[in-house]
């Protein structure tokens, strides 16, 4: 049992030589901050994890930002979430580097929101290549519209689908 | 006499050109042709793209993915954290305990606890194991798209040796439900120890094998070198992962960027080819097979001789309020999960983000420009799972 507690102190002590790390996140978040002021709010920042929300008008000239001065070169996944009660659908994309190795274990969460009614965002495609199909599944699965997207049509729904989007909340499974 | 004549040569000439401009131009529409391949064809797997070929050349492809779509992120919101887990490992059932490694690690961020010291490492021996597994299972079906039977018969039956040590650590051959937040579901049976290592230390000199049988084999290096070019740049623009990504020369493995659990204490180096064509595309999960030998037989040495194996739980936990994002490197990529949670015992969303989705983003990017023979090993290699991107 002893040998069992010190290896946990080693962890806990390791997790604290983690814990600086955050400057990486914090200088990404005042690198951004010094250029677009409160356009940018910071949600949280984690070991290797920040989240920053920005308006949907702004969100084309961040993204850019991100890739040509920051060095985040590409997204890892897309995720719309439905709030009924707040009524937004808050989309997040979830951006990595490839490029810089020091930004390689960051996942930086560039998080917008629209209505939840009628949902239009401004495709971040001609930003980065890789959202292509993943913007194109949060067409299909939550009805957000993105603009400048050339393909907002199904992706993996069946082609006779004739239902409200699936991952809304007022979407119920059937019998339950 | 000379003039007349070269005069109505010229004529003619003039007369067949624009005959024959108009004759290519309307042929240029007509010679296309619309093919569909898959889903029921055998080289595709559950997926359907759409190609055009002009002649030999593929010019147009678009594909279509979504024939075994289930639904997975919506049905996770019905369940509670622990009942998702045996049909979270569904869209990839030969490596299931890659799949439920993430999902395992963001609950944990969620729930606040810390998995004992030596669950950690038989989680990572039970991944190691089941890449392993993963990986076979592609080389073989690789293989056989390519012509080369042996190699369908070779890594299926060898394949069998690490589902054997799966058996015996999980009790299942293929879908194991192993890990479960908090650690794994039960300790490592007597003697596996000796058992992995003597499979491994076999698997081994096998890989030579394969390396002599197929890789060094001049039919499949004329298939597959200098086809399907995918340039550094390329690749990190389009957001690809795993063996495509490492075979463009990008060395990203999440095992070393990210280190989760016990992965900081092992020494290994990531496998990365800078040819960018097939078969590096097919030859750096060759290389990650041999160096996972090496990872595994390190976790094994490194291990805690004794320990608790899973931290107990309440049986129906209740999550912070918040959300999480957790990564691990599966046999096609990098496989995340982000989880929100609104404080009950059932997650509110969860988002999967898995490999082949990313990856496939590459095929028309690939296939347009290139003959249609080479499609399959162009397709093939791109390391692609249809029922994991379809969820």
């Amino acid at each position: 049992m002893t040998d069992v507690n010190n290896d946990r102190k080693e962890t806990t002590s390791n997790l604290n030589i983690v814990e600086p790390d955050l400057n990486i996140e914090h200088s990404l978040y005042s690198e951004l901050s010094s250029k677009f002021k409160d356009k940018v709010q910071l949600v949280y920042t984690k070991p290797n994890r920040i989240k920053v929300y920005v308006e949907p008008e702004h969100i084309i000239e961040v993204a850019f930002f991100l890739k040509s001065q920051l060095g985040l070169d590409h997204a890892e996944s897309v995720c719309g979430t439905d709030y009924p009660n707040e009524n937004v659908i808050e989309v997040i994309y979830h951006l990595n580097s490839y490029s810089h190795e020091e930004l390689a274990s960051i996942i930086f969460a560039l998080s917008t929101k629209t209505d939840r009614n009628s949902s239009y965002l401004p495709s971040l495609l001609p930003v980065f290549k890789s959202v292509e199909y993943h913007e194109r599944e949060t067409y299909e699965m939550l009805g957000v519209y993105f603009q400048g997207h050339p393909r907002n049509e199904r992706f993996l729904l069946p082609e006779d689908w004739a239902d409200i989007p699936p991952l809304k909340k007022d979407f119920r499974i059937k019998g339950r | 006499m000379t003039n007349k004549y070269s005069e109505s040569l010229e004529r003619k000439i003039k007369e067949t050109t624009k005959l024959g401009l108009d004759v290519v131009k309307e042929a240029a529409e007509d010679r296309l042709m619309t093919l569909s391949v898959g889903p029921q064809h055998p080289g595709s797997g559950h997926f359907r793209f759409t190609i055009k070929v002009d002649g030999d050349y593929i010019v147009y492809c678009d594909p279509d993915p979504g024939y075994v779509h289930r639904g997975e992120e919506k049905m996770c919101e019905y369940r509670n954290f622990i009942q998702n887990i045996p049909h979270l490992e569904r869209p990839v059932i030969h490596d299931s305990t890659n799949i439920t490694y993430s999902y395992s690690l963001a609950v944990e961020e969620l729930l606040g606890i810390e998995v004992p010291r030596r669950g950690q490492f038989i989680r990572a021996i039970a991944s190691e194991l089941n890449r392993q597994v993963y990986t076979l299972y592609w080389l073989a079906i690789y293989g056989i798209f390519l012509g080369h039977s042996t190699m369908f018969m070779w890594p299926a039956g060898d394949r069998e040796l690490f589902i054997d040590l799966l058996a015996a650590l999980t009790g299942a051959r293929v879908t194991h439900a192993f890990n479960i937040p908090g650690g794994v579901r039960n300790d490592m049976p007597e003697g596996f120890k000796e058992k992995c290592l003597e499979y491994i230390n076999y698997f081994e000199k096998r890989l030579k094998e394969y390396e002599d049988i197929f890789y060094n084999n001049p039919l499949f290096r004329q298939r597959t070198e200098n086809v399907g070019i995918l340039p550094k740049e390329d690749a990190i623009d389009l957001g690809v992962t795993g063996s495509v990504l490492r075979a463009s020369g990008v060395p990203h493995d999440v095992r070393k960027v990210e280190p989760y659990d016990v992965y900081n204490e092992i020494d290994f180096k990531v496998q990365y080819m800078k040819t960018c064509d097939s078969f590096a595309r097919a030859y750096v999960p060759f290389l990650d097979m041999r160096e996972s030998c090496n990872i595994t037989r390190q976790l094994l040495d490194k291990m805690p001789e004794s320990g608790e194996v899973r931290l107990k739980l309440q049986s129906n936990p209740k999550g912070l309020i918040g959300e999480a994002y957790k990564r691990v490197e599966s046999g096609r990529g990098a496989l995340s999960y982000y989880i929100v949670s609104d404080g009950s015992s059932k997650p509110y969303r969860v988002k999967i983000s898995v490999g082949s989705f990313r990856n496939i983003l590459a095929l028309p990017h690939l296939l347009v420009g290139s003959h249609l023979g080479d499609m399959p090993s162009i397709y093939w290699a791109l390391n692609y799972w249809p029922v994991e991107a379809d969820r």
